[in-house]
């Protein structure tokens, strides 16, 4: 018997992180890599109340944010690649520009 | 294979707690040093291993929780397939060590005591102003055959929805990640004349 705040709190701590690594990090890797850890903090906690009140509907839920989650990580990274491309820097403080 | 444990006998119930305890602390700690370094490290690519050690760590916690086949989507979807893309774009682009600028200096000095502030408040809040209970080990067993019923059947048109979703990301992909000369230069082989490539180099110093 694990209590239930224990898997939010771990969940809060993973979600903090991510918003952390948003807001400290200047390579647009890392920070899409900050947007997939908020996202499985979120999942974390979605497994644990499916556990808690015995319904399956969280599981199916964390299934369908793996798969926004690829999708975007599909899409954003071949903006990244884009950009790249244009700018030659990877540093977000000189893509200043909404142009390509 | 806590599963196994619970139906061997011979095992008291408080000591299959106490080792459901522990484990939960173990991955947890092991995720936590894992977001942590993430935010620490600044090269992209040593960032990206301890993603993985987060990801593998979760997928742990999930089999605790019982939901098995979110445990293996987990490592095949997330730690695979997602993973290997971040690492082939960091190889792809050779992606360095990354700069610190005024900007980041602020958001450090401002973000770290902010996150951290809200973070110990949710924690507390949690840990000390709710009775919502204890998860039980492995009550709800999340093997594929629910979730396929589920999936199938509550939940057969957000299921039909995302599949369009994949659809239009992986043609987004293709054309945001395809080179744009590609497309407009009618053979391929030809190289770039000299004037072009002047062209190209003056562009670039103007950015």
């Amino acid at each position: 018997m694990i209590p239930l705040s224990y898997y939010l709190v771990l969940g809060g701590i993973l979600f903090a992180c991510g918003v952390l690594g948003f807001l400290i990090k200047r390579n647009i890797i890392t920070i899409f890599m900050s947007i997939e850890l908020m996202l499985n903090g979120v999942n974390l906690s979605f497994v644990a109340f499916a556990a808690h009140w015995h319904v399956l509907s969280g599981q199916v839920f964390v299934f369908f944010v793996m798969v926004v989650a690829a999708a975007e990580a599909a899409v954003g990274l071949a903006i990244i690649i884009a950009v790249y491309r244009t700018r030659e820097t990877l540093n977000v403080d000189q893509v200043n520009l909404l142009k390509l | 294979m806590l599963l196994w444990v619970a139906e061997n006998r011979e095992l008291r119930t408080e000591n299959l707690q106490m080792l459901a305890l522990i484990l939960f602390l173990f991955f947890g700690a092991i995720c936590v040093a894992g977001a942590v370094n993430l935010l620490v490290q600044s090269h992209p690519i040593n960032s990206a291993l301890s993603l993985i050690v987060v990801m593998a760590s979760l997928a742990a916690e999930y089999l605790l929780l019982g939901a098995e086949f979110v445990a293996a989507v987990q490592v095949i979807v997330y730690a695979g397939a997602i993973m290997v893309l971040f690492l082939i774009t960091i190889m792809l682009l050779n992606a360095g060590k990354e700069e610190r600028s005024k900007g980041s200096r602020v958001a450090t000095l401002l973000g770290v005591p902010g996150v951290v502030i809200g973070g110990v408040l949710v924690a507390w809040t949690l840990i000390h102003r709710s009775d919502m209970g204890n998860v039980p080990i492995g009550a709800l067993p999340g093997d594929p055959k629910a979730i396929a019923r589920l999936l199938f059947h509550q939940f057969l048109l957000p299921f039909e929805v995302t599949s369009v979703l994949i659809l239009i990301a992986i043609m987004g992909a293709v054309v945001l990640a395809s080179r744009p000369e590609a497309i407009a230069r009618p053979h391929p082989g030809v190289p770039v004349s000299e004037p072009e490539r002047e062209l190209a180099a003056a562009g670039k110093d103007h950015r």
